[in-house]
C-alpha cells in the first residue's frame, strides 16, 4: 500500500460488497414475487436483472427483495415498488427488459412506467 | 447472474461456534449449492452480534431479518423458503419481532435501541478473515492519514483531546502514557495487552474474533506516534479462534503493505507478532505481561519505573488493551470532539461490557459512558428470567466489588463505580439476582484469586488463602462476629502489601459485599443461616406434615433414603442422613418440603 489514493480506489471498489449489509428502512424496495407461480412464470431471471441493473447503475439506497405469493398469479411475474412517502405501484407481467426499464424510468428519474402497471394491463385487456 | 443480490451472516464468535454455527455453515453452503444459488448468494462467516442469549444468530440481508437460535438442521428450511421463495421463516425470528408481529432489524431490538457501537462497529457486520471487507468500512484510512499528513505530536495530541482513558480497567489516559514514551530512545515496542482473565469477560475477544484489523492498524499507529518499529499481541491461548483470525489479519496485512516496510510509502515500518500465554491471570498485569513476553515465569515487577519509561527488554513500551486500541482509527477519523461528545465529563466515549449471570439477554453490550445500570439490566439486559428480583451486580471480576439493588440508577462511568466501592474493571457485568448468597459470590472470586495468585508477595499468596478459609468457616456455619472483624483486617492487610493489582484487589469482592450485605454476613455467623439458601451446610430441610399427602415421591427420589413414612401418612426427613441435594423438595407437588 502506497498512498490514501490507492486505499480509497480499493474501498471505492470493495464498498459494493459490504453495502447491502446496513440498516435499509428508509430504502425504496423492488420486491419480486418469488412463489412457486412466480418462480414458474420466470420471476428468477426478472430479480437477476434488477439486481443486476441496480448494481451496474451504483444506485444507493435501493433495495432489491423478495416475496412469497402476492395472490394474482396470473400476472406473474409480479413486482412491486415501494418508494417511501409515495403510493406503492405494482408491475405485472415482468420480464428482464422490462425491469431494466423500470430501473432507468422509475428508479432513477422517478417517472412510473405506466404501461407495465396492473391498472394499464387491466384496461387493456377489458377493452 | 453474476451479481450478488443476498448476504447472509451467521456469526461465528466463540458463543455461536459452541453452538454449531459452524454445522450451519456447512449446511448452508450445501443447500445454496444444490439450489443454484451460490453465485448470487453470499455467506459471510462473521464476528459477534452481542445477543449470545440468542445464537447462533443469522441475519439475512438486504432485508435485515434476524434469526436467532438457528439449528443446522433449520437451514434447509431458510434456503427453500426464505433464500429461494422470498417467504421469511416466522418461527425462527427474534421472540421480540415475533410478539409485536413485525419484522425487526436487528438495530431496532430494545437490546440493541440504547446501545452506541465504536469498538464493537464491525462485529457481526464484516468478514473477519478478508482484509477487504475492513477497508471497505473505512478500514486501514486512519493509518494512511497518520502516516501521510500527521506529525506523531498530532497523533498524542488527538488521542489525549479524546478524553479515551485505558479500557483494560485502570481507566488512565491513554495519550498521556504515549506522550511518556514519546523521548528519543531508539528501541520501543508497543504490546497490546489480549490476556483477558476476568471470569465472565469476553469483550477482547470478541473484537479479536470479529474484527481484528482494527487492532493492527490501531498498533501502528500507536507505533507511528511513539517512534517504534515493533509490536506484540499477548493473547491468551484459550482463545483459539482469535488466535486464528488475528494470524490471518496479520498476513493479510502484510501482503497488502499495511504491515512491514515503507508502509504508505512514508518511509515507516512496523510489524507485529503475536505471544501466546498460558492462561496466567496475573500475566494481564502489564509488568508480568512484558516478563512473559521476554521468555521469564509471568511474574509482576515493581513499578516505577513504569513500562513507558522502561518496559519491554527494559525499553521504553506502550502497553494497551485491546478495546483501546479498537477506539483510536475511529478518533482519529471522527475527531477528537466527536468521542470527548460521548459519555461523561471525565469518562468520554463508549465501555464494552459482558452481561452475564441471572439476566435474559446475555451478550456483548456497548453503551455511552454515564449509561446507568438500571438501563443496562432492565432495558438491554432484558431484566431477571424467571420474574426473580434484582439483587446486585458485580462489575470488575475478581479485582472488583458489587452494586447493590438500592443503587442501581448509578451512572456507570470510572468515577461513580470507584465512588460505590467497585470499578470498571475491563467489562465484565455479572448480574444477580435473590437467590444469589453474596458470601458465596465473595468466595467464588476469592478461590480464583488463590488460584491465580503468583505466588511472588507474601501477602498476596497466604493472605488470600486464609481469607478463604475463614470465608468458607462462615459459609459452613462455624463463622462468629470476629471472624467478620478478622477478615476486614486481613483484607487491608492483603491490599496494603501486595505488589501488583491482583493482590492489592483481591480483597474487594470480600470488601465490597461486607459494606453492602453486611446482615446476610450476619446471619450466617449469628442465626448460621443463609438467607438466599444456596450454603449447603447452612441449610436443613423439613417436611411439613399437614400439608404433606404421604405419596412418598420424595422418599422414591431421595438418594440417601433420608426419608421415611408410611403411604398417605406425613413423611419424615431424617437431618442426619440428609444429603441436602434438593430433589425431595423438586419432586413434591403439594409444596410440602420447605428448606431453609
Amino acid at each position: 500500500m502506497k498512498s490514501l489514493a490507492e486505499l480509497a480506489e480499493l474501498r471505492e471498489k470493495m464498498k459494493s460488497s459490504v453495502n447491502m449489509r446496513q440498516d435499509a428502512s428508509d430504502d425504496t424496495r423492488v420486491v419480486v414475487g418469488m412463489a412457486t407461480c412466480g418462480i414458474a412464470a420466470g420471476a428468477r431471471p426478472v430479480l437477476a436483472a434488477f439486481v443486476d441493473e441496480v448494481a451496474k447503475r451504483k444506485l444507493q439506497g435501493v433495495m432489491v427483495t423478495q416475496t412469497g405469493c402476492i395472490g394474482i398469479c396470473k400476472y406473474e411475474p409480479v413486482v412491486e415498488v415501494y418508494v417511501p412517502g409515495e403510493e406503492k405501484v405494482t408491475y405485472v407481467l415482468m420480464d428482464p427488459e422490462k425491469a431494466a426499464k423500470v430501473v432507468a424510468e422509475h428508479l432513477v428519474n422517478g417517472r412510473v412506467v405506466t404501461e407495465y402497471t396492473i391498472g394499464a394491463v387491466q384496461q387493456q385487456e377489458h377493452k | 447472474m453474476d451479481r450478488i443480490r443476498m448476504h447472509i451472516l451467521v456469526c461465528g464468535g466463540t458463543g455461536c461456534s459452541s453452538s454449531h454455527s459452524e454445522d450451519i455453515l456447512e449446511n448452508l453452503k450445501k443447500e445454496l449449492a444444490y439450489h443454484d444459488l451460490d453465485q448470487e448468494v453470499k455467506v459471510v462467516r462473521t464476528g459477534c452480534f452481542g445477543l449470545c442469549e440468542m445464537g447462533p444468530i443469522m441475519i439475512i440481508y438486504p432485508e435485515g431479518v434476524f434469526y436467532s437460535k438457528v439449528k443446522p438442521e433449520d437451514v434447509k428450511e431458510i434456503v427453500e423458503e426464505h433464500v429461494l421463495k422470498g417467504r421469511i421463516v416466522k418461527r425462527l425470528l427474534h421472540k421480540e419481532a415475533i410478539d409485536e408481529e413485525t419484522i425487526k432489524s436487528l438495530n431496532q431490538t430494545r437490546f440493541y435501541e440504547k446501545q452506541q457501537r465504536v469498538a464493537l462497529r464491525n462485529c457481526g457486520v464484516i468478514n473477519p478473515e478478508d482484509i477487504r471487507e475492513y477497508i471497505a468500512v473505512d478500514g486501514y484510512e486512519a493509518l494512511g492519514r497518520v502516516l501521510t499528513q500527521m506529525t506523531p505530536q498530532e497523533v498524542v495530541d488527538i488521542v489525549k483531546a479524546s478524553g479515551l482513558r485505558g479500557r483494560g480497567g485502570a481507566g488512565f489516559p491513554t495519550g498521556t502514557k504515549w506522550q511518556f514514551a514519546m523521548g528519543d530512545a531508539p528501541v520501543k515496542y508497543v504490546c497490546c495487552n489480549a490476556d483477558e482473565g476476568d471470569p465472565g469477560a469476553f469483550m477482547d475477544r470478541s473484537v479479536l474474533e470479529g474484527d481484528p484489523h482494527v487492532v493492527l492498524e490501531a498498533m501502528t499507529i500507536a507505533g507511528y506516534a511513539i517512534g517504534s518499529h515493533q509490536g506484540y499481541i499477548y493473547v491468551r491461548a484459550e482463545y483459539p479462534i482469535a488466535i486464528h483470525r488475528l494470524q490471518i489479519a496479520i498476513n493479510q496485512s502484510r501482503e497488502m503493505g499495511f504491515l512491514g516496510k515503507d508502509i504508505f510509502g512514508s518511509g515507516f515500518d512496523f510489524d507485529i507478532e503475536l505471544r501466546l500465554g498460558s492462561g496466567a491471570f496475573v500475566c494481564g498485569e502489564e509488568t508480568a505481561l512484558m516478563t512473559s513476553i521476554e521468555g521469564h515465569r509471568g511474574e509482576p515487577r515493581p513499578r516505577p519505573p513504569f513500562p513507558a519509561v522502561k518496559g519491554l527488554f527494559a525499553v521504553p513500551t506502550i502497553l494497551n488493551n485491546v478495546e483501546t486500541y479498537a477506539n483510536i482509527p475511529q478518533i482519529i477519523l471522527k475527531g477528537a470532539d466527536w468521542f470527548a461528545s460521548m459519555g461523561t465529563e471525565k469518562s468520554k466515549g463508549t465501555k464494552v461490557f459482558c452481561l452475564v449471570g441471572k439476566i435474559n439477554n446475555t451478550g456483548l453490550v456497548e453503551i455511552p459512558m454515564g449509561t446507568t445500570l438500571r438501563e443496562v439490566v432492565e432495558d438491554i439486559g432484558g431484566g431477571v428470567p424467571n420474574g426473580k428480583k434484582f439483587k446486585a451486580a458485580q462489575t470488575g471480576g475478581p479485582s472488583g466489588g458489587c452494586i447493590p439493588a438500592s443503587l442501581i440508577d448509578t451512572p456507570i462511568d470510572y468515577e461513580n463505580l470507584a465512588a460505590v466501592g467497585t470499578m470498571m474493571g475491563s467489562g465484565g457485568l455479572i448480574v444477580m439476582d435473590e437467590d444469589t448468597c453474596m458470601v458465596d459470590i465473595a468466595k467464588f472470586f476469592l478461590e480464583f484469586t488463590v488460584d491465580e495468585s503468583c505466588g511472588k508477595c507474601t501477602a498476596c499468596r497466604i493472605g488470600t488463602k486464609r481469607l478463604l478459609e475463614m470465608l468458607e468457616k462462615i459459609t459452613s456455619g462455624q463463622g462468629t462476629l470476629e471472624t467478620l472483624d478478622e477478615m476486614e483486617q486481613l483484607a487491608y492487610d492483603i491490599k496494603a502489601n501486595s505488589l501488583c493489582a491482583l493482590g492489592q484487589t483481591a480483597p474487594n469482592p470480600v470488601l465490597s459485599t461486607m459494606r453492602y450485605f453486611r446482615d446476610e454476613y450476619i446471619a450466617h455467623v449469628v442465626d448460621k443461616k443463609c438467607p438466599a439458601g444456596v450454603c449447603k451446610e447452612l441449610l436443613s430441610y423439613q417436611i411439613l406434615p399437614d400439608k404433606c399427602r404421604g405419596c412418598t415421591a420424595c422418599s422414591h427420589v431421595c438418594p440417601a433414603a433420608a426419608i421415611s413414612g408410611n403411604l398417605r401418612e406425613p413423611h419424615v426427613i431424617d437431618k442426619e442422613k440428609c444429603l441436602k441435594c434438593g430433589a425431595c423438595l423438586e419432586k413434591c407437588k403439594f409444596g410440602a418440603i420447605i428448606k431453609g
